[in-house]
């Protein structure tokens, strides 16, 4: 029997059952495969189990398998670097960041799970005069927007960093920056986990370890009855055959991989991104820090880690191998931008596959395979989208045609000429 | 740090190239259609595994193309 909401976290609980030293409810049971379900969900990572989630929530759509080839969170939604923000550049895209940090920010009572979401203000500097003119664009559009977004000078960027060294004389004298109070961090594996729980609460089923190794179509113009003027009725996974009329393409990096099972390209390459984290100190650094000319950024989380992210490798690969080359250059540009730091070690460094895409916008909604649905193309910046994406995928897929807040992002838009451009505010800070 | 094999100044760090991506075959530009022309400037084939791509060498001032295998990284002899 399915539970509609799932065991409170409360106070009293961690009490009773520290003293009784009793176990934890798991936060989702495991399963056998059904034989058919009403829809199939590939890829465990943030835009999956929202779009779970929204479906048995908002549509009571929950004879629902969400299968990931890992782990729940084992791909890009375990590894980035949780900045959330909305200060995007195209009107379509801030609907989207913006609904999502509005859904972020009721989650941890929404699913009673602390996600540790910290709104804590993003800085994105500026050092030059043409960075700045830039700033100043991306302020007013994000003001015609609603965007909590402002331009200020370095003594107010002293006054919420104090540790930035603003004098004239520093390698790169900040000049000013792009201001985003609602911008933060939030703890990306909790995220992961309210979203799998809730869902998995009112009945849809989790299954990990458990890979799609086709997608069976049928009346499709290509090899086998896949793609275009066909439709999907199933998947094969290493756990056997599974028929239902929906598959949603969720798998980010892999994206292309798992579209071409269904016969439908999309303009999708896979590049690395990579981080780094160093020892905890003492906390300095009170807000998200980004510097665009010198491809970096960073953060200081709750234990007192920094963390540090940079622009997307410069080589597509499906390998997660981190590279020497990315120490070396994110030292050297963090060390122009906190000579203090100098003497901090670092303790890991990683790696997570991006699915970009020409235009730095999400591939979103029906395809040319109909019950075949994709969420893909979030590149470096789909965390902080994943909240507006599940709701919208999940109207999406209950209305078999595309919301309204996605009919910018459809595939076709390629074809058509319609790009959404948002590398402006994309490239380097995700 | 990758390898890239120049077929003119033989294997070096791969920050002395620059990527150009995985190679595919151009529609004749007077007879595409509009359509065919976009699908070939944005869709990808985005293999796991063996990939003819190009190379910029900023040594020898060289276009080339390679075979990489995008899973493992290594890679295949230089072609031109
Ligand atoms: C280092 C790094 C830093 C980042 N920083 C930020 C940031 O600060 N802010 C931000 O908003 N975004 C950031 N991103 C981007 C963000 O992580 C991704 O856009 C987002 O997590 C994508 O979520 P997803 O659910 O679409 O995919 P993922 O979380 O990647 O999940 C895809 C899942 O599909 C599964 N899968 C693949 N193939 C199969 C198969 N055949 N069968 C079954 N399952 C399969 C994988 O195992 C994986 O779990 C960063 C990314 C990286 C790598
Ligand atoms: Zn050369």
């Amino acid at each position: 029997m399915a539970r509609k909401k799932p065991a409170r976290y409360s106070a009293f609980d961690l009490v009773k059952r520290g003293l009784k030293n009793e176990e934890w409810p798991r936060l989702w049971d495991h399963h056998d495969l059904n034989k058919s379900y009403d829809a199939i969900i590939i890829g465990g990572g943030v835009h999956g189990l929202a779009t779970a989630y929204y479906l048995a929530k908002d549509h009571g759509i929950t004879n629902v398998a969400v299968m990931d080839k890992g782990y729940l969170g084992g791909g890009g939604s375990g590894r980035n670097t949780a900045i959330v923000r909305s200060n995007y550049l195209t009107p379509e895209g801030i609907n989207f960041y913006n609904r999502s940090l509005e859904l972020y920010g009721s989650m941890a009572t929404d699913h009673n799970l602390n996600v540790m979401f910290s709104e804590r203000g993003h800085l994105t500097l500026a050092h030059s005069d043409a960075s700045l003119r830039t700033m100043r664009w991306r302020a007013e559009v994000n003001k015609l927007q609603n965007i909590n977004s402002l331009v200020i000078g370095p003594d107010e960027v002293k006054k919420i960093v104090p540790s930035l060294d603003i004098s004239r004389d520093a390698a790169h004298p900040i000049e000013g920056a792009l201001f985003h109070p609602p911008g933060g961090i939030i703890r990306h594996d909790a995220v992961v986990w309210a979203y799998a729980r809730s869902a998995a609460a009112m009945g849809t089923q989790m299954h990990q370890k458990t890979e799609v190794l086709d997608i069976i179509c049928e009346g499709g113009s290509g090899p086998d009855g896949k793609g275009p003027g066909g439709k999907v009725t199933g998947v094969r996974t290493n756990r056997g055959d599974v028929s239902a009329p929906v598959v949603v393409n969720c798998t980010a990096g892999w994206a292309t991989l798992i579209s071409d099972m269904a016969g439908v390209k999309l303009p999708i390459t896979t590049f690395t991104l990579q981080a780094a984290v160093t020892e905890p100190v003492k906390v300095f650094l009170p807000a998200v820090v980004v510097s665009g000319s010198l491809h970096c950024y960073v953060s200081q989380t709750d234990r007192g880690e920094l963390v540090f992210g940079a622009a997307v490798d410069p080589v597509s690969t499906y390998s997660m191998r981190g590279t020497f080359e990315f120490t070396e250059n994110l030292a050297g540009h963090i060390l122009d931008l906190m000579p203090g730091v100098a003497k901090m070690r670092l303790l890991r460094q990683w790696a997570g596959l991006c699915d970009m895409t020409p235009d730095y916008s999400p591939v979103m909604g029906v395809t040319p395979v109909e019950g075949f649905y994709v969420d893909v193309g979030w590149g470096t910046y789909g965390f902080k989208a994943g909240p507006g994406s599940g709701e919208a995928m999940a109207n999406t897929i209950s209305s078999g045609r595309n919301a309204d807040i996605i009919a910018p992002f459809d595939l076709a838009r390629f074809a058509e000429d319609r790009l959404v451009g948002e590398k402006g505010a994309a490239a380097v800070g995700h | 740090m990758l390898l890239v094999p120049c077929p003119n100044c033989g294997p070096r760090d791969a920050s002395d190239f620059k990527f150009g991506g995985e190679s595919s075959s151009r529609p004749d530009p007077r007879t595409a259609t509009p359509e065919q022309w976009r699908d070939y400037v944005h869709l990808k084939t985005n293999v796991a595994g063996n990939q003819k791509e190009t190379w910029y060498c900023r040594g020898c001032r060289t276009y080339f193309s390679l075979h990489r295998d995008t899973v493992t990284n290594i890679f295949g002899a230089p072609q031109s």
